[in-house]
């Protein structure tokens, strides 16, 4: 059977698979629509919120970036994580025994105004879309490359799908349907990885396998033999760094805070039934994640010991072009690998520098992105894992995409409808709306994702920074701060925002020259900045809650209350 | 009121935040310590085939965020019994 074949055969199984979850999961109201009801046990919500967690982006492009970037890859590693160590200590037992249903319910409540809670639907929106568009386009990719249809036919069927188990499920059936989302996306993940560190280093496990001795018999470490590889093609050598520390120190940071205010992520807290548990989903959720996060870089090592050796040859002589492997034919079609012959001996080579630069000895360009993808095509596996893989990565798009939509039609239907124009509205007509929401989210995110707007790595950039600089410090301060009040809370976030915004939109979009480490404030790239509008938001946060009066006695009174576990109910309206 | 008296809820919070204290030291030390601040000291120092500094940014940090998380379930968990505010 062909590859194209089994792909079809697995993809369209893991679809009827999620397909007749949501079916046995639907929602009947909003209770269940938004928080599941607030009755998921906690490995299965730890589960479900690793595969929400998990996007495309960290299934297809974080271990190819790692593999291109060496030890700087590590702020994806530690930045990504670690931000979970920070919502799930200071954020999530918190915001569960508040128990309401979005993260601008919670602001709008704890900062007694409506504009603090309009500013957060907004931001929450804003972040959400910008990924999820991210998510669509991964499918179209994954469907074009593996199935051979049309991006944009690929990214209609993958709408069609999340469309139906989020309009029908809400979040008890994407709850359900993520769990069988994230087994195919682990297994998927974990299977070529086993088989490479098996036929390199012959260890099982590839977290040990990244740190031992090649099997080829000349007895060098990996990693040892991937540094002389790299110094000798003219890269940095891949151990050690190219970034600037206090760089490495602010991105790293920023990912962290950043990842701990995702609207979508917050989220999942509510679904459990008690505070006790929302600890416990926390700690399953990040054991799941660990699992793909340790894995990657071992992936993205070992993925770039067989690309250079497979282009460059046993002798680093470089290959024949005729005699190139069909991934390198199959991936130059989609514009992902280019070869530039330069010296025309006829022979590939890949070395540091540009393809269009005569000084330098490379002549292919590799898109980064198709490391995970390509892995077990350069590893010659079986194409059942090349097919798995693609369940996979679809799998990893489209359990995002859905918690993001679900995140979106809330804050359309319960923050902006119930909130603050139609108070009155029925439970039956709110959740007529969520998912009328839902439905029009999911169409806008389409069309984004065939249409790609040039920027939408900087505007990733963009999410993360607004996200550390706005809902981070004022939900930290909602928590931990009795006494701050609605001025300190608004100017904090809007100082926030406007600082990294403003330097993020300098640097990329007005004088994308001028980005350059000479430039950056401190040396920190925009990447980075999070970090600092955070510092900036929780200072000015603090001068203009000095200067006014502090907030009223009944919501220090509620404060304390989330203080300690004893009375969580179910997350619920009011 | 869930608790017995005043005292006992001061002692509660403060508790909860020392034990807060704790764990992000840890948190901040393997991460932003031993992967980034101290990565090239520790690069010097050999474990298995990697550089120590290396291994903590791609992998050590990780394993102890994991633990973190549960250490931090059991105490609270404990705490929760011993001020009698469990959810049980």
């Amino acid at each position: 059977m062909d590859v194209q074949f089994l792909t079809f055969l697995i993809v369209g199984g893991s679809f009827a698979l999620y397909i007749g979850i949501a079916i046995w999961a639907r929602a009947g109201s909003t209770n269940e629509f938004y928080v599941a009801g607030g009755g998921v046990p906690p490995v299965l919500n730890g589960m479900a919120t690793a595969a929400d967690w998990m996007s495309a982006a960290s299934f297809i492009s974080m271990a190819g970036l790692v593999s291109f970037m060496g030890y700087d890859g590590a702020v994806y590693l530690m930045g990504w994580t670690g931000g979970y160590v920070l919502l799930a200590l200071c954020l999530a037992p918190y915001l569960r025994k508040f128990g309401k249903f979005t993260v601008p319910d919670f602001i709008g409540d704890r900062y007694y105004s409506q504009t603090a809670r309009t500013v957060a639907v907004f931001c929450a929106i804003f972040v959400c879309f910008t990924y999820v568009a991210g998510q669509m386009r991964g499918v179209g990719v994954v469907f074009s490359r593996f199935l051979e249809v049309d991006i944009v036919a690929g990214v209609i069927i993958g709408m069609a799908i999340v469309f139906f188990y989020t309009v029908l499920g809400g979040m008890k059936g994407i709850t359900y349907t993520q769990v069988a989302q994230y087994c195919v996306l682990i297994f998927a993940y974990l299977v070529p990885v086993v088989f490479i560190s098996m036929m390199v280093t012959g260890h099982i496990l590839p977290q040990t396998g990244f740190g031992a001795t090649l099997t080829d018999g000349s007895g060098m470490y990996m990693l040892d033999k991937l540094d002389q590889l790299s110094t000798e093609l003219g890269f940095h050598e891949y151990t050690t760094g190219s970034k600037s520390t206090i760089d490495v120190f602010f991105i790293t940071f920023a990912l962290m805070v950043g990842t701990a205010g995702l609207p979508h992520v917050i989220v999942r807290f509510f679904t459990v039934p008690k505070v006790r548990d929302a600890r416990k989903s926390a700690g399953w959720a990040l054991a799941f994640i660990a699992i793909l996060y340790t894995t990657a870089p071992s992936l993205a090592a070992f993925g770039r010991v067989n690309m250079i050796e497979t282009i460059n040859g046993p002798d680093m002589q470089g290959t024949p072009y005729s005699q190139a492997p069909t991934w390198i034919k199959n991936w130059e079609q989609t514009g992902l690998i280019e070869f530039n012959d330069k010296n025309g001996d006829g022979r590939m080579f890949y070395a540091a520098g540009s393809i269009d630069d005569p000084q330098s000895a490379n002549e292919m360009r590799v898109d980064r992105d198709i490391m995970v993808m390509a892995n077990p095509e350069i590893a010659e596996l079986p194409a059942w894992v090349i097919a798995l893989v693609a369940a996979g990565a679809v799998a990893a798009a489209l359990s995002t995409s859905a918690g993001l939509l679900l995140v979106i039609s809330t804050s359309v239907s319960h923050d902006l409808l119930k909130r603050n124009y139609m108070p009155n509205i029925t439970d039956k007509a709110e959740l007529f709306y969520a998912r009328l929401a839902a439905g029009v989210a999911i169409v806008i995110a389409g069309y984004f994702g065939i249409n790609p707007p040039g920027f939408v790595a900087q505007v990733v950039a963009f999410a993360f920074g607004l996200a550390a600089s706005s809902f981070f410090p004022a939900i930290i301060m909602g928590i931990f701060s009795t006494r701050m009040n609605d001025k300190g809370a608004i100017a904090g976030m809007v100082a926030g925002i406007a600082f990294t915004a403003s330097y993020i939109i300098y640097f990329k979009f007005i004088n994308a020259d001028a980005n350059t480490a000479e430039n950056w404030w401190f040396g920190i790239s925009p990447e980075g900045i999070g970090t600092l509008g955070m510092l900036v938001n929780f200072v000015v946060a603090f001068v203009v809650f000095k200067l006014t009066k502090e907030a009223p006695q009944e919501i220090q009174e509620l404060v304390e209350s989330i203080r300690y576990p004893k009375g969580a109910g179910e997350a619920s309206a009011h | 009121m869930a608790f017995k008296n005043d005292d006992d809820k001061k002692a509660y919070w403060k508790e909860n935040l020392a034990l807060l204290a704790k764990l992000l030291v840890v948190w901040f030390v393997v991460s932003f310590g031993a992967g980034i601040l101290l990565v090239d000291v520790l690069n010097q120092i050999q474990f298995f085939g990697f550089k120590l500094g290396f291994w903590f940014a791609q992998q050590g940090s990780i394993y102890v965020f994991v633990a973190l998380i549960f250490v931090y379930m059991a105490k609270m968990n404990a705490m929760d019994k011993k001020y009698g505010v469990d959810e049980e």
